[in-house]
């Protein structure tokens, strides 16, 4: 009996630590769809997918041309950024002023284009990296090198997000142009260029992302389903646009599917997820966080 | 300094502004009166960019003002306050002040405006680190008015800055332009208090409709029977 409790002990243990770091990547990419949110107010429904072109953006540096990782992932953070601000300017600009369904439709096409096109341009075989880093073992917990860099590497840039908001004259641009976007030419701020910046942001949060998922998940081209609508339930879950509260429902979120995953499988981690979300949207539907207004 | 020659603006198919000419000297400080709906906030908004006019010139110092885009504005010299202030409310006075230096030559110069603002308003001093829709009506329009001077404006809108505030507010809002003026810059400002704006301006519009009635100094202003009769109650 003692020797059943000390292992079950150890997993439950095992299940949290590995949640949080999950939570690290999924709050990342909450962070991304947020932002992008709060400041343009469209919601990029094909978010997961630029994720998943970086991933392969990654799979052919490294795989086929022999880029190192180290190499690769800036070039990879680099071309989802362009990426971000090219959807901005071919899809969204022209939307601007357009009813948000129409805003959601057309995200959404591009979801089913870029799908598509990965199809026909990759294959639809499952790639990976080749790049297996090693567990780190303690006692009898195991966790993988690839999950704490994820991590570490999310913790980072959500910090670098965070001082470029506070610190610089763009990020106190793009944190007020959410709050009041009208005006923002009387402070002689071009809200285009502002809205470009946040979108490359955005991208480059995404393709962040993928660096970092590439370690521990093949690429195909209908990936980005794996974390595309648990994301969406995030930042909802948070209040969309919230950046506090999508942080802390990434956590959330990570914590039920491990745990959900340690007394079942995995798959039941996302039901109980989802299950959890719908129970919320009746108790609290404007967010964890929601703004008393 | 300003100058607007039959300046026609609206929105959408509303005209709101008809044939405006009005000038502004450079050190002056101008009033323009008038009842609601008359279209003295459109006559800040086409100065500032905010709305294009459809017909008209507005020139800044010789330079054209309608040909600028809208967020360049700032750059010739034109600081606009705008109606209820439109502080960014979860952003910090620190923040709200940052935006208004915005401009790469007011960011060269931020420290320097930032003394310049708090030695005006040493109450934002203490609360710099505030979130601005925390403050009180008066911080607030204090908040609006520095972040407008942090830019080193050489011409300023202000848009009914006594709209909303307490009577003793009001007084200290007033005695506020005062003293802007009294460091050489330029006012524009749009009332409806009449009998204090024209103690502070030295000429003032009367707008109606969209058209200009009447123009003079404060004194003349003051003695013109229609302005008497609607305006000050007399």
């Amino acid at each position: 009996m003692q020797a059943f409790l000390d292992t079950f002990d150890i997993y439950l243990l095992e299940a949290v630590v590995n949640g949080i770091l999950l939570g690290g990547v999924l709050a990342l990419l909450a962070l991304g769809l947020n932002l992008i949110f709060g400041v343009i107010d469209v919601t990029w429904i094909c978010y997961a997918e630029l994720v998943m072109i970086g991933m392969y953006g990654m799979y052919y540096m490294v795989q086929v041309f022999g880029l190192p990782y180290w190499a690769a992932a800036p070039i990879a953070i680099l071309l989802v950024a362009a990426l971000g601000a090219a959807l901005h300017y071919i899809v969204i600009a022209p939307l601007l002023t357009a009813p948000p369904i129409n805003q959601l439709l057309a995200t959404g096409g591009v979801l089913f284009i870029l799908q598509s096109f990965a199809t026909v341009a990759f294959g639809i075989d499952f790639r990976n990296l080749g790049i297996r880093l090693p567990v780190l073992a303690i006692g009898d917990m195991h966790f993988s090198y690839s999950r704490l860099l994820a991590f570490v590497a999310a913790l980072l840039g959500m910090l670098a997000i965070y001082f470029f908001m506070k610190r610089t004259y763009t990020g106190t641009a793009i944190r007020a142009v959410a709050q009041d976007r009208q005006i923002m030419s009387l402070m002689g701020v071009d809200t285009k260029r502002i809205y470009l910046i946040t979108s490359a942001l955005g991208g480059a949060l995404a393709g962040l992302a993928a660096c970092l998922l590439v370690l521990q998940y093949d690429v195909h081209p209908f990936v980005g389903l794996s974390f595309g609508p648990i994301t969406f339930l995030i930042c909802v879950l948070g209040g969309l646009g919230n950046f506090v509260g999508g942080f802390i429902a990434a956590f959330v979120f990570a914590q039920i599917i491990s745990l959900g995953g340690l007394y079942s499988d995995l798959e039941w981690g996302y039901v109980l997820a989802f299950a959890f979300f719908i129970v919320m949207m009746f108790i609290r539907p404007a967010g964890l966080l929601a703004r008393r207004s | 300094m300003l100058e607007l020659r039959s300046v026609d603006a609206g929105y959408g198919t509303f005209q709101a502004l008809f044939g405006i000419n009005l000038d502004v000297r450079a050190g002056e400080a101008v009033g323009v009166i008038g009842p609601n709906g008359a279209g003295k906030t459109t006559l800040m908004r086409v100065i500032s960019g905010l709305i294009r006019p459809t017909n008209g010139t507005i020139s800044m110092e010789g330079r054209d003002v309608v040909a600028t885009a809208a967020h360049r504005i700032v750059d010739l010299g034109i600081a606009h306050v705008p109606e209820n202030r439109r502080l960014f409310p979860r952003l910090t006075v620190d923040d709200n002040l940052k935006m208004g230096a915005y401009m790469p030559g007011a960011r060269a110069k931020y420290a320097e405006r930032l003394e310049f603002v708090f030695d005006l308003f040493p109450r934002m001093r203490e609360r710099r680190s505030q979130v601005a829709g925390t403050l009180s009506g008066g911080e607030q329009q204090m908040c609006a008015i520095g972040r407008a001077l942090m830019s080193d404006p050489k011409l300023l809108l202000l848009d009914e800055p006594s709209a909303g505030l307490a009577p003793v507010v009001v007084q200290q809002v007033f005695e506020l332009v005062k003293r802007i003026r009294s460091g050489g810059l330029t006012v524009l400002i749009v009332e409806q208090n009449v009998q204090q704006v024209l103690k502070v301006v030295d000429r003032a519009y009367l707008l109606e409709a969209g058209t200009i009635r009447a123009s003079g100094t404060s004194e003349e202003m003051l003695s013109t029977d229609t302005i008497k009769q609607a305006y000050l109650g007399v």
